[in-house]
């Protein structure tokens, strides 16, 4: 697990997403670990701070567009666990690890590897 | 019910920095449902504990142990084995908790990782405000049950003072509304206002003599 | 010596005081130039106590060298900063030395001042403060003891006519008036009919009482919009704030001198109130001014 993007996936639209860009072979870091959610809004603040203390150096969550949330209100609610993350982190001095919602649809291959690769960049401390 | 505050991180770190096994202790009534020590909030609180080491120094163990009343030392007994594992306790609980842990287990250094605050309750969902001031000599019943003594900032109990802002907020800060504005708007809608045209003599400030202690008489 | 203030409330027409603010520190000299440049002005030398809630000499201290200075103390106690113990204590003292003019406040809370960590006292309300003051007088300590030595104190206190709500101000001016005050100095006005309707209220629960204006000169346009926004029970009307707005620069403060002094002229005219109570703290060498210009000297 060590060293690895953790991207917590909705099935709903970032996880078929996903699937197509496999598919597509478009290219993503090897180091893209992605675990299926029903929903962003299921995955909560405890989730994201495990997965950097069992190594990850960059989560992301990702979920459905604004207003297209199968429960209506989970990508919300996701977007703001993901500002409340980062201020925790903050507190301790590990903003180098970021934490980032994107929103997306099920047939957005690209928009997924976007986001994979603008996390990438915003790690600051490699090899944590 | 009370309500408490998690401590700044700074603060928190400075009180454990000697320790390299922690337990974090919380409570699941009071601190829990204001968000500020349940099982949840040890829960990341360990996490960011064990995710913040500097570069260079050694892993510090962080212990997780969440009980119903933190108050109550049967309760708190259940912790002896977790207690006597680690060199330090970081209470969640509220004050009272975090003293009955200190009592139970004399010989471990308890700190407390939260401010106690106020005895309140949700306005709204994460919003918290002080009721009660645990005064001892209660008021409401003739306040139309809004307390003077800590909702209005100066504790008066012939209000309003001079100083309440356009529409009737408070002098200390525009967010709060005047406590005896509301009273008096209370009182208005029962058609009580005679309550507030009376006279009220200078408050029993020793009605509990702090430390409070109360013996019941039920066995 | 100056003439006992409870004696001009009952004799003279029109009322004037006006208010002295210690400085920060034990050096009284600016205090006693105040003094001297008022004392013989007006009927009545207000000393303000830890105003603001900023530390300074205290109201006692002033006092004491007004009386000592010739002129006529009106004593300010507030009750954020002392118990009923303290205050009684106080009383006894300032009686003592002959200060027998008190004026009871709540006081501002902590945060405006620049202790901002300290305990904020409020043993005491303003109503309860003025029991207090009667039962000393009756010559019984709060707690029923007699005195060995009493006082006899003419008893003031203030109201704020412009309140936002008014309703539940005008209950604890009432709880006040029904306490007993021979005075009554009001925060400070700028509108004549919301003062004529606060005065005819009074008017119903005392008829006695003297009531006397708060003149508060505004020296800036920019000085008035703050004031409406920051200082709790005061309203200035909008044609004052063109008027101040209007003046050329450098003039602010005659303007605003202007402007109180024909205020003052108007209440005095009409008849609307019993007097007025200057307050320019920071400005008190221009008290004259304002006496002068609205033909009170």
């Amino acid at each position: 697990m060590n060293k690895c993007i953790v991207a917590f996936c909705c099935e709903h639209s970032a996880y078929p997403a996903a699937d197509l860009a496999g598919k597509l072979r478009l290219h993503y870091p090897e180091s893209l670990r992605i675990i299926r959610v029903p929903c962003a809004g299921r995955v909560d603040v405890i989730h994201i701070l495990k997965a950097f203390e069992n190594g990850a150096v960059a989560v992301l969550v990702l979920g459905c567009e604004d207003g297209a949330c199968h429960h209506i209100t989970g990508n919300t609610r996701a977007k703001e666990r993901v500002e409340y993350c980062n201020m925790l982190l903050k507190e301790i001095e590990a903003d180098g690890s970021p934490v980032a919602m994107f929103n997306l649809s099920p047939n957005e291959p690209h928009k997924f590897v976007r986001a994979v690769n603008e996390i990438t960049k915003r790690i600051k401390e490699p090899g944590r | 019910m009370i309500i408490a505050e998690r401590k700044p991180m700074a603060e928190i770190r400075q009180m454990i920095a000697p320790y390299k096994k922690l337990l974090l202790a919380g409570c699941a009534t009071c601190v829990a449902v204001c968000w500020a020590g349940g099982e949840k909030e040890v829960g990341i609180l360990a996490s960011q504990l064990r995710l913040a080491q500097s570069k260079g120094r050694k892993k510090i163990s962080v212990l997780e142990a969440t009980v119903e009343r933190q108050c109550e030392k049967e309760m708190v007994e259940e912790l002896r084995d977790k207690v006597q594992e680690a060199d330090a306790v970081l209470s969640l609980a509220c004050g009272s908790g975090i003293q009955t842990m200190a009592e139970m287990f004399e010989d471990k250094p308890v700190f407390p990782a939260v401010n106690t605050t106020f005895i309140g309750m949700p306005e709204r969902e994460g919003l918290w405000v002080e009721m009660c001031g645990a005064c001892g000599d209660c008021f409401l019943d003739r306040t139309g049950g809004i307390c003077p003594v800590v909702r209005c900032a100066k504790g008066l109990l012939n209000g309003p003072c001079g100083g309440t802002r356009k529409g009737g907020k408070c002098e200390i800060d525009p967010e709060k509304d005047c406590a005896w504005v509301l009273i008096y708007r209370r009182l208005e809608k029962q058609d009580r206002l005679d309550l507030m045209r009376q006279y009220y003599t200078p408050k029993n400030f020793r009605a509990v003599k702090r430390p409070g202690r109360i013996q019941s008489v039920k066995a | 010596m100056a003439t006992p203030f409870r004696e001009i409330l009952k004799t003279k027409d029109f009322v004037v005081t006006a208010e002295a603010a210690p400085g920060k520190g034990s050096n009284v000299s600016k205090a006693i130039e105040h003094i001297e440049l008022l004392k013989d002005k007006v009927d009545g030398l207000n000393v303000t106590d830890n105003q603001s809630s900023v530390m300074r000499y205290p109201s006692l201290g002033v006092c004491l060298l007004v009386k000592e200075h010739g002129g006529e103390p009106i004593l300010q106690v507030t009750c954020r900063d002392r118990n009923r113990l303290a205050i009684q204590a106080d009383l006894l003292f300032a009686y003592s030395r002959g200060i027998n003019n008190v004026l009871c406040l709540t006081g501002d809370s902590i945060d405006v001042g620049d202790h901002k960590e300290a305990k904020q006292v409020f043993d005491l309300d303003s109503v309860q403060l003025i029991h207090l003051v009667h039962t000393l007088n009756s010559g019984k300590d709060m707690a029923g003891n007699e005195l060995d030595g009493g006082i006899d104190f003419c008893i003031g206190t203030t109201a704020t006519p412009s309140a936002d709500p008014l309703e539940p101000q005008l209950i604890k001016v009432e709880k006040k008036l029904k306490a007993g005050v021979s005075f009554v100095q009001t925060q400070a006005v700028y509108e004549l009919d919301e003062l004529k309707r606060f005065t005819e209220f009074v008017r119903t629960v005392d008829g006695g009482v003297k009531i006397l204006a708060g003149i508060v000169p505004v020296v800036g346009a920019k000085m008035a919009a703050y004031m409406n926004d920051n200082v709790p029970g005061v309203f200035i009307p909008q044609y004052l704030i063109d008027e101040l707005a209007q003046a050329p620069k450098g003039t602010g403060v005659a303007k605003g001198i202007e402007i109180a002094a024909r205020m003052i002229r108007q209440i005095r005219e009409e008849k609307v109130c019993d007097g007025v109570h200057i307050m320019f703290i920071g400005r008190e060498e221009r008290v004259p001014e304002i006496l002068e210009t609205s033909g009170l000297l």
